[in-house]
């Protein structure tokens, strides 16, 4: 390999791989209880759901738009499905079979809203997703009557502690769904068009192709991610609640641009927004061991999706001169 | 020192990564002349203007002025100095009036207030010289492009201005302006001005230049007083090699009879008027006309980028119902649009997708992309075409204007329509590629395909077409067979001049 490959590698995701590990190994030397087995498994936990829902949100950034819904269609998937668990009426296993699909589905449904919405009439999605945001959280307030589900079968409960060699289960599920997303993107012909779109979408129409298709389909596969990571903070908490999600959607964008995922859209990779998700995890739970309280740990992450945006824009520069 | 030189460039050279822009350049220009300077794309003719305006300073070499040692330190400096470029993509401040833009570094105050009454009327003199009737409170962003580019003159002119360089100043116009604009070129030209014109048009070297020079990979192959040059001459000096003529017509293929796509009574946005032409089978029909005349937006609306109001476009004799471009695709018909980096391109994305942008299919299975295969067609493709890029994996952005220009004719040839609507195709494209941009239309004629041109270059079309339809304000105000080519008769049409 040549140095400008290398370099233009360095400049992407094998730079955000390499701050990760300069993060690890500062924290493992001054925090011996950070590189313990057991808490390593717990920031594997910690990040599970943040990274499922930033597969979906990459998919809308990458075309150049945004999904604030997150956070509240994740609460109306927990309740559904949670309604859905808990009905005595069904034998267990179809129980949990079908709150999965509810869950999915609602996720899907709300993000066909976002999506044929801001596409039927042309509207940004920072705004219908905004709307969203308040009718996905009034919804759920109504449909639950602003109660918390919590009597879950144990079967199901038991899932969210399995793990493997200290690998928890959900955090499986999240990496295998960043493999998947990784490869539509990069070996089908759906993934080069949410690239190609991003890039240059009239380019895109002129070359005779349904780009509101893609465009909407974004949204439907981002309210999907949502609905399974319902599912995953349901395993890992044992509740569902109308309240739940508050601020996710703005760790999940964190997680997609510290990732190096462009916000005007056509530039990124789930590789980057699975590192910038871990990156979060491992300052805030290093960060905490340290001994940082809350409000300072919050101001950390901003300074650090800042960072990220301006180190964006350098990087843009100099891949430039390199090529 | 020759006294008669405003500029004299002696021996200058100018690298950047990888390329050598100038290498050991000389050359003057004269005190009060129109030095047309031509080349093809990358033939340095952009560095030296940029040497000359401060944006670059050479590696080597020295450039004088008046005699002296010049070396601007900065564009500023440059403009102090005296010389001004209008460069092709303006640099107007859109929501400006004509007055702000053409005296915003030297605004007149009244204390600390602008003096409104004395800018409009400074600007008014200015508008003026340059034949150019507009209030001077107007937003620029109201102008036409002609009239923008007249704003952008005048404000070089309006401050002590001795050498205008002009950057290809009639890519965007159409004949009646490129004649004014001439008109104020020679007028100031009288009054001491020193002009340096930079074109890919070579018939308008003869029309306003004084002397040609001409750049070939960075190096300077001549300058020759324009009386005694041919235009065959300069474009052997321009490409290295004999050329027989700047455009390829052949005797065969002979287009059939048969009419291939027939559009009939097509209405479209903002014209009244309606539009029926057939295009035969073989054949390559050019649409001329003047800017505004509806040519793009006919296209476009037969293409389905655009919607239209009425009428019906048939392929081989059946109606098609084309919605979008995805349908005209489906039916067979491309469009190579105006412009190629906002809607041909994807310019942040390698040579090979933007190859089969629009035939993933065939590079594809079930829905997975087989890259290996993508890349041997791109490779095929680049091969055939002869686009100059060190990969496939070269991202667009990276290319020069003409190769762009053929990645976008190997997109549509990958994807083989039977009819090819090229808008501008040569657009900017320096004389080499354009002939070989010729010659593949000829290949493709061959294949059975029929091909639709709009271009402003009239002696273009005449060189490169069986026939020409011309537009006139939204409608085809007339029909010219190949053997009546003649410049004024299409122009008669265009001006509706009976």
């Amino acid at each position: 390999m040549d140095t400008k490959k290398i370099a233009y590698l360095l400049l992407n995701e094998a730079g955000i791989g390499i701050v990760l590990f300069a993060l690890c190994l500062l924290f493992s030397l001054f925090v011996p209880a950070f590189a313990s087995m057991n808490n390593i498994s717990n920031i594997f936990t910690q990040i599970s759901i943040n990274t499922v829902i930033a597969v979906g949100m990459t998919f809308v950034i990458l075309l150049g738009g945004i999904d604030l819904s997150v956070g509240s269609v994740l609460a109306l998937c927990t309740i559904l499905a949670g309604l859905t668990i808990t009905k005595e009426s069904l034998p267990l296993s179809a129980a949990i079979v079908l709150s999965v699909i509810v869950s999915m589905a609602a996720g899907m449904a709300c993000g066909l809203f976002n999506g044929w919405v801001s596409e039927r009439w042309k509207i940004h999605p920072f705004v219908v997703t905004l709307g969203m945001l308040n009718i996905a959280r009034g919804a759920v307030l109504q449909v639950s009557n602003s109660r918390t589900i919590y009597s879950f079968p144990k079967e199901f409960n038991a899932v969210g502690t399995v793990s493997y060699f200290g690998i928890p289960l959900i955090f499986v599920v999240a990496v295998l769904l960043v493999l998947f997303g990784h490869f539509i993107l990069k070996k089908t012909v759906f993934g080069r068009m949410i690239y190609a779109i991003g890039n240059n979408e009239e380019a895109v129409r002129l070359s005779g192709h349904n780009v509101k298709f893609y465009k909407v389909a974004a949204f439907v596969i981002c309210g999907a991610t949502v609905g399974l990571a319902a599912i995953l903070y349901m395993l890992r908490l044992n509740i569902a609640s109308p309240i739940l999600g508050n601020g996710f959607e703005l760790s999940a964008i964190a997680a997609v641009v510290i990732g190096g995922t462009s916000m005007s859209g056509g530039k990124g990779s789930l590789i980057g927004t699975l590192l910038g998700a871990a990156i979060i995890g491992v300052l805030n739970n290093g960060l905490l061991l340290v001994g940082m309280g809350d409000f300072a740990r919050q101001m950390v992450t901003g300074i650090i999706i800042v960072a990220a945006v301006v180190l964006d824009t350098y990087r843009a520069k100099v891949s430039r001169m390199l090529i | 020192m020759d006294t008669d030189n405003i500029i004299s460039v002696q021996g200058v050279s100018k690298n950047f990564p990888g390329v050598r822009a100038l290498s050991d350049v000389s050359l003057d220009i004269k005190k009060g002349e129109v030095h047309v300077l031509v080349g093809e794309n990358g033939a340095g003719k952009s560095t030296l203007i940029k040497i000359l305006c401060g944006i670059y300073s050479p590696d080597s070499g020295t450039v004088y002025l008046d005699g002296a040692p010049y070396n601007p330190e900065n564009p500023r400096a440059a403009m102090e100095a005296g010389i001004r470029v209008v460069y092709q993509e303006f640099n107007l401040l859109s929501y400006l009036s004509v007055a702000e833009n053409i005296f915003f570094d030297k605004l007149p105050l009244k204390g600390i207030i602008v003096d409104k009454k004395k800018l409009y009327a400074d600007t008014a003199d200015v508008l003026k010289r340059v034949g150019l009737d507009v209030d001077p409170s107007v937003p620029v962003e109201l102008l036409g492009v002609a009239q923008m580019q007249l704003v952008e003159i005048a404000k070089a002119i309006s401050s002590r201005c001795r050498v205008l360089i002009l950057d290809e100043p009639t890519a965007t116009l159409s004949p009646s302006e490129i004649s004014r604009l001439f008109d104020i070129i020679r007028v100031e030209k009288q009054q001491g001005l020193t002009v340096i014109y930079i074109s890919h048009h070579l018939n308008e070297i003869y029309e306003i230049g004084d002397r040609v020079t001409v750049l070939r990979n960075g190096e300077f192959v001549g300058t020759r007083n324009t009386g005694e040059i041919e235009i065959r001459q300069i474009v052997s000096m321009m490409v290295g090699r004999q050329m027989d003529s700047e455009y390829p017509f052949m005797d065969e293929p002979r287009p059939l009879d048969a009419p291939l796509l027939e559009v009939r009574g097509l209405r479209i946005a903002a014209s009244k008027h309606e539009i029926s032409f057939v295009l035969k089978k073989g054949e390559i029909l050019g649409i001329a006309g003047l800017v505004g005349s509806k040519r793009t937006e006919t296209a476009r609306a037969i293409f389905g980028a655009d919607s239209k109001l009425g009428g019906q476009v048939l392929l081989n004799g059946a109606e098609l119902d084309i919605k979008s471009p995805k349908d005209a695709v489906g039916h067979g018909i491309c469009l190579l649009t105006e412009d190629r980096k906002s809607q041909g391109l994807i310019l942040d994305m390698q040579v090979d997708s933007n190859v089969s942008l629009a035939a993933l299919d065939k590079v594809s299975h079930r829905g997975l992309i087989n890259h290996g295969e993508e890349r041997r067609h791109a490779i095929h493709f680049t091969d055939e075409l002869g686009i100059k890029t060190p990969s496939v994996a070269q991202f667009a952005r990276n290319l020069s204007g003409g190769n762009q220009q053929k990645v976008v004719l190997a997109k549509w040839i990958f994807r083989d329509t039977k009819i090819l609507i090229f808008d501008e195709p040569t657009r900017g494209i320096d004389v080499g590629a354009k002939y070989e941009i010729y010659l593949l239309l000829w290949r493709l004629l061959a294949e059975g395909k029929g091909i639709l041109i709009i271009s402003s270059d009239l002696n273009e079309l005449m060189g490169i077409c069986h026939r020409i339809i011309v537009f006139s304000e939204g409608q085809v105000a007339g029909e010219v067979l190949r053997p009546d080519f003649q410049q004024e008769h299409i122009l008669r049409y265009a001006y509706r001049v009976s």
